[in-house]
């Protein structure tokens, strides 16, 4: 009897462990990695700090009745600094999650990081769409964009609002070749044209020889398959060689609210660009957006800010609902919930991790059409999530069973 | 040790140093510290050139990236085992060593720095273009395959001493150069290049001897740093990183043993432990570099060093002083 007793004890006790709520370290710590002082600190920095703790102020500070901690460092765009980090983080300083990580070369490097030692990966900041393809984790979420949305949002959402004929400025490394040979097939699934492409080198400061080309092609659409500075440029120099006056539109495969924000309108206007998120959208996103610029002095949250928010709330809400911060079990009940919050509604999480949610075809408006401070976009088309991004079955990700 | 100190005083300064490098991964975070040996040892090989021939190269980078690479693609698509792959970027950087110096030993100052920067651009646009390399990307996910066939360097601890005896051998070939004939002959020319040739030495083989060395070291600091960070990418070919390496070798102190050494702690270290302080970083290493050019002309090292051994031995004369090679009309 006695020691009946003592079996039915321990088996409760065995039977009550799983269940009681486990939090390792007793905090829940999360890592906002990202570019603070370079390229991308605009779209992401301290904005996605900012971002992260309002999304833990949000759930209460507190998840199963321990505190959560955000804390960020600056990655400087180097993979091999990020990859300490990452390293550090997890090994010497009890790190949950990583969040963010802009750059696709040291998201990818932080990737393999998190997979192996087994950590949950928020990717918001990382644009290449291997991360949900050859390179994809079972602990990686990719949150707010890709490769794949940009170029063919772009593509097939123009060709659908009448630009039929393309000519492609391409910067000539493998990341503009892609961007242009994923656009390129967008446009031509859609049913347009692509007339032609000119190759240009990375870091380019003068375009006035590509723009004549692009303008002589007579194509409706001169696509930018480049990045940062040389998108700044060529942007720039177009506005000057009246490209976009003379009826032709630009269409920007890799600009941000803040690229605008720093071109003006009277340079940006007309240029068309692809985005998951803009603060003008609805009343939701405009009401996250107000409190938001209460925190960061005044600048609207980037796509790359909000998404943040979104998946370190998502995050937060799975940890509840797992009652564990165990990354396995907290991965699988990511997957098992959907999204929702201001930017995505009813938002599908994919085995591969990518996070299904709409992306928007957005007109950069004319200095007279805008009302105010960073009202920069007028909505042109909404792309739904399965235009929007790579089919599942496409991306050669380990871990979809074919 | 350039100072006259006691046999004794030497084997007990040895003991500490060896100690503090073994027990070091119990106490400092391992990775963090086979980052700082690697950057070590590229500043040390950039620092054979600079500090004890007066060759301004500004284009180190693209030894130490380019063995990155080829290590990180050998090691990850060919399969090759960890060892093979770090001798086969290692030697790939010494010929891209006697490429350059074949070209630009014939200049000086200057036009020398000018002529190793437009090859090492040349070699970071092959690298941004070239299929292997992954572009953007970089090479992500290197195994670390068990060296020799035994040794399981997965385990970042193993790893570390791994890495501290490549930095120990490596660091052992640039005393003994220094400390020899051949590198008497380097010092020579660095203080007056025209009696060197007078007195009948053939200056370019020297000068090429020591290219195509720095360059064999700096790519064996870039091939460790792939198996270290297990990916290779274009930060490490890319002009900043030539740069990186002028900044710890000044800061530590040109032309003294163990600045470059010192100089890479404290940069790496800074680029680490201040991540958490954002752009801040940036300033605090712009602030940290005027203090020392202000402050410690010959760098940390080379201030403290001098002082340090007064201090232990008054009135000891410091025999090999380090003497920073000036930045002379010649150097410059």
């Amino acid at each position: 009897m006695k020691k009946g007793l003592w079996t039915s004890c321990v088996a409760a006790l065995l039977a009550a462990t799983p269940a009681a709520a486990q939090v390792s370290d007793d905090v829940v710590k999360l890592g906002v990695m990202n570019d603070q002082s370079g390229l991308y600190a605009d779209i992401t920095g301290q904005g996605s700090v900012i971002a992260a703790r309002m999304a833990v102020e949000d759930a209460g500070g507190k998840v199963l009745g321990k505190p959560i901690e955000v804390i960020f460092a600056d990655h400087q765009n180097k993979p091999d600094v990020g990859s300490s980090i990452a390293n550090r983080w997890i090994d010497a300083e009890q790190v949950d999650t990583i969040v963010d990580v802009p750059t696709s070369s040291v998201g990818l490097a932080v990737q393999q990081i998190t997979k192996t030692k087994k950590r949950i990966f928020l990717m918001s900041g990382p644009a290449s769409s291997d991360l949900t393809g050859k390179a994809c984790s079972p602990y990686g979420f990719h949150w707010t964009y890709d490769t794949y949305m940009l170029a063919n949002g772009t593509g097939n959402a123009l060709v659908k609002a009448g630009g039929d004929t393309w000519f492609f400025l391409t910067s000539d490394y493998a990341f503009g070749h892609a961007l242009e040979r994923d656009t390129g097939a967008a446009v031509k699934a859609a049913g347009g044209k692509v007339l032609g492409a000119v190759r240009h080198p990375l870091n380019t400061s003068d375009f006035s020889s590509f723009l004549l080309q692009a303008q002589a092609s007579k194509a409706k659409v001169i696509g930018l398959a480049n990045a940062g500075g040389d998108t700044i440029n060529s942007i720039k120099q177009a506005a000057e060689f009246g490209i976009v006056s003379g009826g032709q539109r630009l269409a920007g495969l890799l600009v941000f609210v803040t690229d605008v924000h720093a071109l003006g309108l009277k340079t940006a206007q007309g240029l068309v660009v692809t985005e998951s998120f803009y603060w003008d959208l609805n009343d939701e996103t405009r009401a996250f957006s107000k409190r938001f610029m209460e925190k960061s002095g005044g600048k609207p949250p980037s796509m790359v800010q909000a998404g943040v928010y979104s998946a370190v709330a998502h995050y937060l809400k799975a940890i509840k609902e797992a009652g564990t911060d165990d990354a396995d079990k907290v991965a699988a009940k990511m997957r098992e919930m959907k999204v929702n919050d201001f930017m995505t509604k009813d938002g599908e999480i994919r085995i591969d991790g990518r996070v299904m949610r709409n992306a928007y075809l957005f007109q950069v408006k004319k200095p007279e059409e805008s009302k105010g401070p960073w009202d920069y976009y007028k909505l042109l088309a909404t792309i739904k999530p399965e235009d929007a991004f790579r089919p599942l079955d496409q991306g050669d990700c380990p871990l979809v069973k074919k | 040790m350039q100072m006259t100190m006691s046999p004794t005083a030497r084997l007990i300064l040895a003991a500490v140093i060896a100690l503090l490098a073994l027990a070091a991964p119990y106490v400092i975070y391992p990775v963090f510290l086979m980052k700082a040996l690697c950057f070590a040892l590229f500043a040390c090989a950039f620092n054979l050139l600079i500090g004890y021939v007066g060759l301004l190269s500004f284009g180190h980078a693209a030894y130490f990236g380019m063995a990155a690479y080829i290590t990180a693609y050998s090691v990850k698509a060919w399969g090759w085992p960890t060892e093979i792959g770090i001798l086969a970027g290692t030697a790939v950087a010494a010929v891209m060593g006697v490429v350059v110096g074949v070209l630009a030993i014939r200049r000086h100052g200057i036009y020398f720095a000018m002529i190793t920067l437009a090859l090492a651009q040349m070699v970071y646009f092959f690298c941004l273009q070239a299929k292997f390399t992954g572009g953007e990307d970089g090479i992500q996910a290197v195994p670390r395959r068990p060296l020799l066939g035994v040794l399981d360097i997965t385990d970042n601890h193993v790893l570390y001493y791994v890495v501290l005896a490549i930095f120990v051998a490596a660091f052992a070939v640039i005393y003994r150069t220094i400390h020899s004939p051949f590198g008497q002959v380097l010092k020579a020319i660095r203080e007056n290049e025209t009696r060197a040739v007078s007195l009948g030495y053939r200056v370019e083989r020297y000068k090429l001897m020591a290219l195509t060395l720095s360059a064999a070291l700096a790519g064996l600091a870039g091939s460790t740093k792939a198996i270290v960070f297990q990916l290779a990418s274009l930060t490490d070919v890319q002009w900043q990183m030539s740069g990186e390496v002028v900044l710890m070798t000044l800061v530590g102190g040109m032309g003294t043993i163990f600045g470059p050494v010192v100089g890479a702690f404290v940069i790496v270290g800074m680029q680490n432990y201040l991540a958490e302080a954002g752009e801040w970083v940036l300033v605090i290493q712009g602030v940290i570099f005027v203090v020392v050019v202000l402050a410690f002309r010959r760098g940390i090292v080379g201030e403290l060093a001098p002082r340090l051994a007064r201090l232990v031995r008054p009135g000891a004369q410091a025999t090999d002083t380090p003497q920073p090679a000036r930045l002379t009309s010649d150097a410059r």
